[in-house]
């Protein structure tokens, strides 16, 4: 492992409902209430149409990879753990999360891949929704 | 271009501590770089009124620092910072701010010690805020796991294939060895960038950009002052800049960057198509990054940017002269490269670029991208 402290999410009121619902393993996407759309990351204001009339809903947790890269050189905090996928992968509830890819062998992993999320403690604060191979 | 009475024209281009800073820091290269682009122009300090920079580190007010090491009193600034394409929306900003007369003569600069300070690093530690908290802690290297992730999504889109983003550096490489200045001479092959380390697949060691100090700068004026000036002016056809998102999990189509936007309105102002296009600096910040430029700015369809490298060749002895110094990839790159793609684009356009010469370049395009592929300018360019 590196002596680097890993960066760790500093939640602020935008962001502090979706980090704490990890450190319960429920995975929260907000919502615009005037036109529907799936917000990530989480902000006070709706990008797509100046609301602010937003919500949290419970995800399905599924989601399909768009894209991965596997990292064979990492920032100096993670260079322990090489290789590793990290993924942009879309959420039925219309929003895409960068994310990492675990639970299988990094060479197989691949775009349109049916994922499933579970969470990755990492500080008191915060767990890290990760994605692994739906079965 | 009959009529420049309302047009501006860049008049001076310099650089300095290229790859190497020897010592010196980001702003004496700097003001080294202003004032060769000055006397290249055959004006002074006193003529600027005007001052332009970006900076990642240097200062949080860059602008009004080289002004004060210069001795120039601004009554126009603009400290932009949109990434690496920061310099050609300064042309865009300081052609539209002399053509309202806000200013007469304005000087660009641009320097960095990233080599000598060590100071580029793929990522953050600790905590982590705003944005950054739903990346950084996810482990992707910063740029350039933003440019692989679009990299890889083009591959499957397209069938664009790791040989033809090598292609890309190969040929980058062929035109550095005919330039003096530029850092990697040596000629390179598809198989020794293969070869190379991975970084973030698809992206190897030889698909990225080099690590090195250096500055530019350039003189911008109007018509009126340009018909005084030393060498034959370049003008400023035609403009555009755009931005759509800062992290890459916020952009819409990864293999679609803004270049889309910012090239269409630059064109459409020079009134000048891609294809009479004779000389193209597109930044070339990874491999992957000129192909998504050369799709969306219209040097040919979505998906053929691989085909295009490979079949058209961009090097010296292809029919698409692109990075003729070398570009990021093998003539330098401390931390950002807009300006210098501009500084190139003028050389050529003077017949002033010796061995790399492109025979008889009458029209130019300069083309930055920025942050993770969050941001293009564009900048149409013409020789007096
Ligand atoms: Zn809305």
């Amino acid at each position: 492992m590196s002596d680097i402290e890993r960066p760790a999410p500093q939640p602020d009121a935008d962001s502090a409902p979706f980090w704490a619902a990890t450190l319960e393993g429920v995975l929260l996407v907000q919502s615009c209430l005037d036109c529907e759309r799936g917000i990530y990351y989480p902000r006070s204001v709706c990008p797509f149409c100046m609301s602010e009339n937003l919500t949290w809903n419970l995800a399905s947790g599924r989601a399909i990879i768009n894209t991965f890269t596997i990292v064979h050189k990492a920032p100096p905090a993670f260079a322990g753990e090489v290789p590793y996928v990290v993924a942009l992968v879309d959420l039925p509830e219309g929003v895409r999360m960068l994310t990492r890819i675990v639970g299988c062998e990094v060479g197989d992993v691949h775009i349109g891949m049916d994922v499933e999320v579970e969470f990755s403690p990492l500080t008191d604060v915060a767990a890290l929704p990760y994605f692994h191979p739906v079965a | 271009m009959a009529n420049h009475d309302s047009s501006v024209a860049i008049v001076g281009v310099g650089l300095a501590g290229i790859p190497d800073a020897k010592g010196k820091s980001e702003l004496t290269l700097q003001a080294e770089a202003a004032v060769a682009a000055l006397k290249d122009a055959g004006l002074t300090t006193a003529d600027v009124d005007g001052i332009f920079t970006a900076s990642n580190d240097m200062s949080w007010i860059p602008s009004v620092l080289v002004a004060e090491y210069l001795g120039i009193d601004a009554k126009y600034t603009d400290a932009t910072n949109i990434g690496g394409s920061s310099f050609e929306a300064h042309v865009g900003h300081a052609a539209a701010a002399i053509a309202a007369g806000l200013c007469n003569v304005a000087l660009i600069t641009y320097g960095s010690t990233q080599k000598s300070r060590r100071s580029r690093s793929l990522g953050a530690a600790g905590p982590v805020r705003l944005t950054n908290q739903f990346q950084d802690p996810f482990g992707l290297p910063v740029p350039l796991g933003a440019y692989a992730l679009a990299a890889k999504r083009h591959m499957h889109l397209y069938g664009t294939t790791s040989e033809q983003l090598a292609q890309v550096a190969v040929s980058t490489r062929e035109w550095a060895t005919l330039n003096p200045l530029a850092k990697m001479r040596d000629v390179l092959t598809i198989d020794e960038v293969l070869a190379s380390t991975m970084i973030a697949e698809p992206l190897h060691l030889l698909d990225c950009c080099l690590v090195t100090d250096g500055a530019g700068a350039i003189v911008i004026t109007s018509a009126n002052v340009a018909a005084g000036s030393r060498k034959p002016p370049v003008w400023v056809l035609g403009h555009g800049s755009a931005h759509t998102h800062a992290t890459i999990g916020n952009m819409k189509h990864l293999t679609q960057p803004s270049s889309t936007d910012s090239g269409r309105r630059a064109f459409e102002m020079a009134g000048v198509r891609p294809d009479e296009i004779d000389v193209a600096e597109i930044y070339d910040s990874f491999t992957i990054t000129p192909i998504l430029s050369l799709e969306t700015l219209g040097f040919c369809g979505l998906g053929e940017g691989g085909p295009f490298v490979t079949d058209r060749g961009t090097g010296p002895t292809g029919s698409f002269p692109m990075n003729t110094s070398g570009g990021g990839l093998s003539f330098c790159h401390p931390g950002m490269f807009g300006v210098f793609l501009l500084i190139e684009a003028v050389e050529q356009l003077r017949g002033e670029s010796g061995d790399r010469q492109v025979p008889d370049a009458k029209l130019a395009l300069a083309h930055g991208t920025g942050g993770a592929l969050s941001s293009s300018a564009t900048v149409v360019l013409a020789r007096g």
